[in-house]
C-alpha cells in the first residue's frame, strides 16, 4: 500500500496538525512514513505546503515525484489548485470550499469552485460551515482530514487513536468535538463521491 | 529501541542527547531551530541539565561549545548556514586547537532559500577547516551520525561538521533509538597550552592537523555511510551525497539502478571508491544539494571531456534544491505531469501577521520619510525584512545580521541625511551592538529603530537575550539616555510615533528609538497557555 498526499494551506490554517494526526495514525498501523513541511519565512501568511508519504515499503524520497500524488487535501480553495502538477491522472482533490482572503487579487471565488468541479475526483466541501454545524468552529481542518480519510488507506479507528493523543491535552470536550468533526467530514465524502463520480460520467 | 517520529533536525538532537551530549549551544535560524528546541523539552536532557539556552549568536554558540569541550564534555554548536559566516573564526581555529570532549558543529544548508539569502554550502567549510564531514542521507542516518559524531571527534581530537539541509532538517520519518551513552566527566586537556595558540603553538598544532589528514581521509574510506552498490551498466556511474542518494532511488523504486552507484556521507570524499567509479565509468553524474562540491573537484580545472557531469555541465540546474524530479530527468527518465496550475492562481507571498507591531512602526516610518526622500532606509533579517514588500516598501536593505546599523553609518558617512536603521530586538543583541558602538564612537548621525517584539519571532518565538534590558545596553553603550525614546507601536499612537521620528531623524548624532510590544503570536500563545493553565485549575 502507498499513499502520497499534498497538503496545502495557507501558513497559520493548521495543515502541520492534518499532517502529524495521519502520520501519527499511519504510524499506529506500522506503516512507513515521510512528511515534509515548511517552516520559517513562508508560514507568515503565505502558501505552504506539506508532502506526506505512507507506505508499507520502504519511502525514499521526502519529496513526492510530479504526477504520482495520490490526493491534495487542502483547507483552501485556491491553494488546492496550486500543486496541481503533483496529482496523478485519477488523483482525487479534496478541498475546502472556503476562501482565505489575504492578497488584493484573490481570484474570484466561482471561478475558482468551477476550476475545482472540473476534477472527476473532487470533493469540495465547507469545512468551515461544518465545523460550525458540529459546535467546534476551529476544527475545520480536522472535518478536512474526515472528509479525505475515506480515501487513505488507513482505518477510522486509528484518526480516532491519533485524535486522542494529539488533543487530549486539551481536554476530553476538545477530543470528543474533534471526533465529531471527523465524522462529520468524512460522512460528507462519502455521499458526495459517488454523487460526483456519476455526475460527470453523465 | 522504541521508534521515534522525528524531523531530521530533531533526529539529530535525539542523536546527539543519546550520544552523551553535554550542552548544546544556538542561535535560532531556519532550518536549524528544531534541534535546539528539541533539546529544551526532551526528558532525559532536562534530567541531566544538559546545558540547552540560546546564545546571543552563532559565534559566541561556538566558543561556548568549545569551552565545554575544553573541560572534557561533549557539546554541539548549531546554527543555518549564514550562522557559520559569523561563527567562522572559532569553527576554523577550533580545528587548530583541537578539542577535547567531542565537539560537533550542525549547520543546516537551505539550497533553494526558503527562509535566507543564500544557498552556501558548508562542505566547503568543512574542507576549508580539515575536518571530518558527516552528511546524513535521511533521519535515521541523521540520529546514527549524530550519536556517532562525538566518538569521531574524540578519536581524531578535533571538531566534527555534520551538515544537513532543509528537506532533511524539516521532514519527518520513523527513527530508531540505540543506547543512552553516559556523559562524559570533566576534565583538562593534557598539554595545558592546547589551546593557546600563539604563533609559535600555532604552528605546531596545524602541523598536528595536517599529519591526521591521510588518518581522517582513511576513516572515510572504511566508513559505513560511503557505500559502493556495483551496476552491471558502466555506461553511467552515480556519485549520490546525502539526500540526493534518496532522489535517485526514488527513480528506482524497486531498486532495480542498473548503474553503479557511489554514495557519500562522510568526508574528506573517499578517494579510492571515487576512482574506482570514475575508472570504471564511461560517464558520471553527480547528484549533490548545495553547491557541485564532490563535481568539482574530481572534474578539476583542465578535464574538457565532459565526462563528469552535474551541476557545472548543466545536467543538473546550477541553483536550487534537488527533488526527484531534476534527478529523473537528468537520468533520461519521463517527469509525469497531467495538470497545469490553472492561470487564475494568484501569488501568495508571506505577510506581516495582522495586529503586528511592525505594521505600526513602518505606517508611522513611511509617513515620517514622506518628508525626507526614499531610499534612506537600512533593514535587517526577521520579520520585519517583509517591510520590503507591499504595501510598505520602506527599506532599502536586508544583507547579514546587524548590516542595517553599520550600513547606515556608511551611508551617514558618505553624507546621507537622515540615515536610518530598522533592526530587531534579537538580531540586534546577535550582531548590532557592536555596530551601535561604531557610531557611538564618532558619533555618526544616524537613527536606529530596533522594533522591540520581546522575542525572535521569525523563527517562532524563542527567547531574546534583548528582552528588559535594550535601553541599559544602548545607554551603557554610550547613547545619550535623551535620545533613546521608547513607544508603543499602535494605531493610536501613530501621529506620536512620527513626531518622535521626526525629532530624531533631525538630531545630528546617535539616536535610537525603541517601539515595543509583544509579537501578536508568542502574545496570542501565551494567553492560551495561561487560559489553559486556569482551565486545569478548575478541575
Amino acid at each position: 500500500m502507498k499513499s502520497d498526499i499534498i497538503l496545502s494551506g495557507v501558513g497559520g490554517q493548521g495543515i502541520v496538525s492534518i499532517a502529524a494526526t495521519i502520520a501519527m495514525a499511519a504510524l499506529d498501523n506500522n506503516l512507513n512514513i515521510k512528511q515534509s513541511e515548511v517552516h520559517g519565512m513562508s508560514q507568515r501568511g503565505g502558501a505552504v505546503y506539506s508532502h506526506l508519504r505512507i507506505s508499507d515499503k520502504e519511502i525514499s524520497s521526502d519529496l513526492i515525484p510530479m504526477g504520482t500524488a495520490d490526493i491534495i487535501i487542502s483547507v483552501e480553495p485556491m491553494e488546492s489548485l496550486r500543486y496541481l502538477p503533483w496529482l496523478k491522472e485519477d488523483g482525487w482533490l479534496v478541498t475546502n470550499s472556503t476562501p482565505f482572503i489575504n492578497i488584493p487579487d484573490y481570484p474570484d471565488i466561482k471561478t475558482l469552485h468551477s476550476e475545482i468541479e472540473k476534477f472527476t475526483n473532487h470533493i469540495l466541501i465547507n469545512a468551515d460551515e461544518i465545523a460550525r454545524q458540529v459546535k467546534s468552529p476551529r476544527s475545520s481542518n480536522i472535518v478536512m482530514l474526515g472528509a479525505a480519510s475515506p480515501f487513505l488507506e488507513i482505518p477510522i479507528e486509528n484518526f480516532e487513536q491519533a485524535i486522542k493523543k494529539i488533543f487530549s491535552r486539551k481536554g476530553e470536550k476538545i477530543v470528543e468535538l474533534n471526533i465529531e468533526a471527523l465524522h462529520a467530514g468524512r460522512e460528507f465524502s462519502i455521499a458526495h463521491r459517488k454523487e460526483n463520480v456519476s455526475a460527470q460520467l453523465k | 529501541m522504541e521508534k521515534l517520529l522525528l524531523l531530521g533536525a530533531e533526529a539529530i538532537a535525539q542523536g546527539a542527547i543519546d550520544g552523551g551530549m553535554s550542552g548544546v549551544y544556538a542561535y535560532p535560524g531556519t532550518p536549524s531551530t528544531e534541534i535546539t528546541e528539541y533539546v529544551q523539552i526532551n526528558k532525559i536532557a532536562i534530567e541531566r541539565n544538559i546545558h540547552r539556552n540560546w546564545s546571543a549568536n552563532e559565534k559566541t554558540a561556538v566558543e561556548a561549545a568549545l569551552g565545554m569541550s575544553y573541560a572534557g564534555k561533549r557539546a554541539m554548536a548549531c546554527m543555518k548556514h549564514v550562522g557559520l559566516n559569523v561563527a567562522a573564526d572559532p569553527f576554523i581555529n577550533a580545528a587548530i586547537t583541537g578539542v577535547n570532549g567531542g565537539l560537533v558543529i550542525t549547520v543546516a544548508d537551505d539550497p533553494s532559500m526558503h527562509s535566507s539569502q543564500n544557498e552556501q554550502d558548508s562542505r566547503f567549510y568543512g574542507k576549508f577547516a580539515m575536518i571530518p564531514m558527516l552528511e546524513p542521507s535521511n533521519q535515521q542516518e541523521a540520529y546514527d551520525m549524530a550519536y556517532e559524531s562525538f566518538e569521531l571527534s574524540e578519536k581524531f581530537k578535533i571538531p566534527v561538521l555534520i551538515r544537513i539541509t532543509t528537506r532533511l532538517s524539516h521532514s519527518r520519518s520513523g527513527v530508531k533509538r540505540k543506547e543512552l551513552k553516559p556523559e562524559n566527566s570533566l576534565s583538562y586537556p593534557e598539554d595545558p597550552i592546547q589551546f593557546v595558540l600563539l604563533p609559535s603553538n600555532a604552528r605546531k598544532r596545524y602541523k598536528g592537523l595536517l599529519s591526521i589528514q591521510s588518518a581522517i581521509e582513511e576513516a572515510a574510506e572504511k566508513s559505513k555511510y560511503n557505500q559502493y552498490f556495483d551496476g552491471k551498466d558502466k555506461s553511467l556511474g552515480i556519485i549520490a551525497c546525502g539526500i540526493a542518494y534518496n532522489y535517485l532511488m526514488e527513480n528506482y523504486p524497486e531498486r532495480d539502478c542498473p548503474y553503479p552507484i557511489l554514495k557519500i556521507g562522510q568526508y574528506p570524499m573517499p578517494y579510492s571508491f571515487l576512482d574506482k567509479i570514475v575508472k570504471e565509468c564511461e560517464k558520471i553524474l553527480v547528484l549533490e544539494d548545495g553547491y557541485p562540491f564532490v563535481e568539482e573537484q574530481i572534474k578539476g580545472y583542465f578535464d574538457k571531456s565532459g565526462k563528469i557531469t552535474g551541476r557545472l555541465s548543466g545536467e543538473i540546474p546550477r541553483d536550487g534544491e534537488l527533488n526527484p524530479d531534476i534527478v529523473g530527468k537528468a537520468l533520461g527518465k519521463e517527469v509525469r505531469k497531467y495538470f497545469d496550475v490553472p492561470a487564475i492562481i494568484k501569488n501568495r507571498p508571506p505577510e506581516l501577521c495582522s495586529g503586528c507591531a511592525h505594521r505600526d512602526i513602518y505606517n508611522a516610518l513611511n509617513e515620517t520619510m514622506k518628508e525626507f526622500g526614499k531610499q534612506k532606509v537600512f533593514s535587517d533579517i526577521g520579520c520585519y525584512t517583509l517591510g520590503a514588500l507591499p504595501p510598505w516598501n520602506a527599506i532599502n536593505s536586508c544583507v547579514d545580521m546587524g548590516a542595517s546599523i553599520t550600513m547606515a553609518k556608511g551611508a551617514a558617512d558618505a553624507g546621507v541625511r537622515p540615515s536610518v536603521a530598522v533592526i530587531g530586538d534579537s538580531t540586534f543583541t546577535h550582531s548590532g551592538m557592536t555596530a551601535l558602538l561604531d557610531c557611538v564612537y564618532e558619533n555618526t548621525p544616524v537613527t536606529i529603530i530596533i522594533a522591540d517584539n520581546a522575542t525572535t519571532a521569525m523563527t517562532g518565538g524563542q527567547t531574546s537575550p534583548a528582552t528588559g534590558r535594550l535601553e541599559e545596553i544602548c545607554i551603557g553603550l554610550g547613547v545619550k539616555p535623551e535620545h533613546v525614546r521608547v513607544l508603543t507601536p499602535l494605531p493610536k499612537f501613530h501621529e506620536e510615533m512620527v513626531k518622535v521620528i521626526r525629532e530624531e531623524l533631525l538630531y545630528e548624532g546617535v539616536s535610537v528609538i525603541i517601539p515595543r510590544r509583544e509579537c501578536i503570536q508568542t502574545a496570542t500563545r501565551s494567553k492560551k497557555e495561561q487560559k489553559a493553565k486556569e482551565g486545569e485549575l478548575v478541575k
